[in-house]
Parts: C-alpha cells; structure tokens; sequence
C-alpha cells in the first residue's frame, strides 16, 4: 500500500495523520484517504476535483503533473506527500 | 438592540463591545486565520464565519447560540462542470467553476427560520435551508445566458457581494454582482432578470456605459422601513432607486461619489452613509482626511462628518463591508484596511477610535 503523508500546515485544519492507501493512481489513493476522512478533501482538491492551485502532490519526490486528473501513476511502496506552498505576510 | 460589533479581518475574527471602560476587542477568534465575513442570525443566535485559507481553499463555520466553540460545516460547492461546456467570463476567460470567495451572508425572512442567503466569487449564489449543513446553487442564475457577460472589478473575478431580502416577501431577493449588474428573483430563486437599469459608467466606449449587465456596484442596500427604496455605492458615483431597483438615479457627493461601501438608516430611507476615496485609480481619502458622508434628504446634500476621524496623512480605505449600521440607526461600526475601526453612538456625527491595532478589516456586522 502507497503512504500518504500530510503538513503540519493541513493537520492545523484537519486532523489528518499519515495513511496507507491502495490504488493505482493519485486519485484512487487519495480518494481512499478520503473515505475515511472526508473532510480532507476539500482542503486539498476544489469543487471541480482537481489539485487546488497552491498545493503540490509529490511521488517518491516526483511532482505530479495530472493536477486535474490526478492519473499520475502510484506503485504499492510509492511515499505520498501532500504538499502547499506558503505565503503571504 | 445589538449590544457588539463582530469585525472580521485578515488575521482573525475579533467581538468588540461596550464596558465599563467603553468600546474595546473582548474576544478574537480564529487567531492568523483569513476571515473575510461572518454573520449573525437573530432568529437562532447561530453565528457563521466564513475563511478563507489560500491553499486550502474556502471554509464555513457555525457557531451556535451560546456554545464557545465554532464548528466547520459545509461549503457551498459548485457542481461539476460539463467537459463540454465552454464557459468564458465577459473578459473571455475560462470560468472556475469553483468557490473562491464568499463574499455575502444573509438570513432569509424571518418566518424561514435557517435559510441562509450566500453569494460568491466566481458569481454563484447559493441557499441554505438547514443552517448551512446543505447547500443548493441558484442554477437559474447560474445558468442564465447573461451571466457571460459578467466580469471581475477589482478582482479578477465576478461575485456577489450583496443580498437584500425582500423585508415584504422574502421570495424577492435581489443582488448585486461586481462587474454584473443587479438582479432580483420573485419567486425564491426560480427565475431572475437584470434589475440595475439607469446605472452608468463614467468612462469608456459609448455603448457599454450603460449595459445594465456589466455594471459595478461596488454595494447595495435596502430601507427596511421602507423597502421600495434602495442605494448602491457604484464603481462609478452613487445610485439611488425609488422602486424597487426597476430604475435607478445618480447622486453626486462631495469630496466624492467613489467608494465602496453604503448603509441606509432602518428607519429612514432619505438617510444614508458614505465612505468616499478620491476615485477608482487613487483609492484613499481626498487629501488624505478620512470622512463619512451623509445624506439626510434622500441625496439632495451631504454632510462631511469628521470628528474623530484622522484628517492628515490617512490612508485609510474601508471596503464594501466595513461600514454597518445597527437597527436603531444610531450607532455606526467601520473597520478600515489599515487596521483601524470606529464606533459612532450618535449618527455619525462623531467617532471614537476603538483600535488602531487590528489586522486588515474586511467586514464589521453588529450583533
């Protein structure tokens, strides 16, 4: 099973420990995620499913580049890191 | 009457109400976080504030009466957008059909105890009936032909920032959209058409200064004693209607007709506030000397009101929430975006200094 780890930053939000999550792509990783948190998702993708602007998902260190999609391909020992820039002042 | 001001701001959400040592901040709320509106509603003494978190997108809380903590509840949220469809604004760019911002809270009528009115940024107004644990987009607006045309003022985007519910028949609502127009529904939400006829712009090509559909309003608020009257503080000068919204007049003010933000005394729909910048390009004070302007004769003249107000070196805007008014029509609150909020006790005509601390004031709302 690929590992999902989460922010300090989101887990201020959301109480959002690291999962472990079956599937073959981002989306069917994450959405296994959100199954059993599904407040999570809204912080992470918007209305339309896709990656919200600011947030950056990385496999094994890769960005991935589906942000709408999310079809990005995740093998079972892959390491998920959901990730947000930081701005403003 | 209401007894405190909730002020929201950029770094938090912060009650402010009158002790024994007068007006002060006596609790804050969401400390760092980006609280761009709340709202009260006096038939439940629910409290709604509405976050904006950046990256992490739009959040909705609930408060309610009595209790201390808040609780996040759903956002109103968009339905998926047809692969199909092109969808482009009145700058030609593709529509997110996504909540970025909300941008107005209101209660429905007072018989529809938990309905809530909420207007956002890309344009989508939205109804709640169960105390916003659901959401329903107006899809008649939504989806109205017209709606293309809209476009961002200031934002980059369109959105509505005003809903006035008809005090008469809470069927009737109407909006106001920066950049589109006003538009009002009869028969809660099913049908709308453009109401924002006789508004203009000063500047630009000839046929587009009064395309009702891409008008500015930067704010619109109703009389609730007498609700056929209405003022709008325009991206352009002031309007005024008289019926309804069906048409509307300019008014000219001095140091300005520009600003954003309005309110209209409860009792008294010749009465209204202003908060005028020197004009769309400059958006500070005129000489930097921050005033109020009131109108007591339904816009005929104004009064600069000045006292307690900083009239050298104030830079001082106050967005289109950030003046309100209280049922008694007596007492003022605005919050201004340098930090700074004002009371008022007796109309305007004078002002003490609350704080010259807070973060960014977006909106202040007496509770």
């Amino acid at each position: 099973m690929a590992t999902v780890h989460f922010t300090s930053n989101l887990r201020r939000h959301v109480d959002c420990p690291r999962v472990e999550s079956t599937g073959g792509t981002v989306k069917a990783v994450l959405d296994g995620a959100f199954a059993s948190n599904p407040q999570l998702r809204h912080y992470i993708l918007d209305d339309q499913g896709a990656l919200r602007k600011h947030m950056r998902i990385l496999i094994d260190g890769q960005a991935i580049i589906a942000r709408h999609h999310l079809s990005d391909i995740v093998t079972p020992t892959s390491q998920i890191w959901v990730m947000q820039a930081l701005s403003g002042g | 009457m209401a007894r405190s001001v909730m002020v929201s701001t950029r770094k938090g959400l912060f009650e402010v109400s009158k002790g024994s040592r007068g007006w002060g901040v006596r609790e804050a709320h969401f400390i760092g976080d980006n609280v761009t509106l709340s709202l009260h509603d006096p038939r439940d003494g629910t409290d709604y504030a509405a976050l904006n978190h950046g990256h992490f997108g739009i959040k909705l809380h609930r408060r309610d009466k009595g209790k201390k903590r808040w609780k996040e509840i759903t956002t109103p949220a968009y339905p998926k957008k047809p692969e199909t469809l092109v969808d482009l604004d009145g700058w030609g760019k593709p529509v997110n059909w996504s909540t970025q911002l909300i941008w107005s809270m209101e209660t429905g009528g007072p018989d529809q105890k938990g309905t809530i009115w909420v207007g956002t940024m890309p344009g989508g107004l939205f109804r709640s009936t169960d105390r916003g644990q659901s959401w329903e987009l107006m899809e008649s607006l939504w989806r109205h032909p017209n709606r293309n045309k809209w476009l961002g003022g200031g934002a980059d985007i369109p959105g509505i920032h005003s809903i006035c519910v008809d005090p008469r028949d809470p069927d009737t609502v109407r909006v106001a959209i920066s950049c589109g127009g006003v538009w009002v529904t009869k028969d809660a939400g099913e049908s709308w058409v453009q109401s924002a006829h006789g508004m203009r712009f000063g500047d630009g090509p000839e046929e587009g200064l009064t395309d009702p559909e891409t008008q500015d309003p930067h704010m619109m608020v109703q009389c609730a004693a007498d609700p056929s009257t209405f003022w709008v503080q325009h991206h352009y000068s002031i309007f005024k209607s008289v019926n309804d919204g069906v048409s509307w007049k300019e008014v000219k003010a001095k140091p300005s007709s520009f600003g954003f933000a309005v309110v209209v005394h409860p009792k008294d729909p010749d009465t209204a506030w202003f908060v005028p910048g020197i004009k769309d390009e400059k958006r500070i004070p005129v000489g930097g000397a921050l005033v109020v302007t009131r109108t007591s004769d339904g816009g005929k003249t104004f009064k600069s009101l000045t006292k307690g107000l900083p009239q050298k070196h104030a830079y001082d805007v106050i967005f289109r929430h950030g003046l309100a008014i209280d049922d008694t029509g007596k007492r003022l609150a605005m919050g201004s975006t340098t930090g700074n909020l004002w009371i008022s006790e007796n109309g305007g005509d004078s002002w003490k200094l609350v704080s010259s601390t807070l973060p960014q004031v977006y909106a202040v709302r007496w509770v």
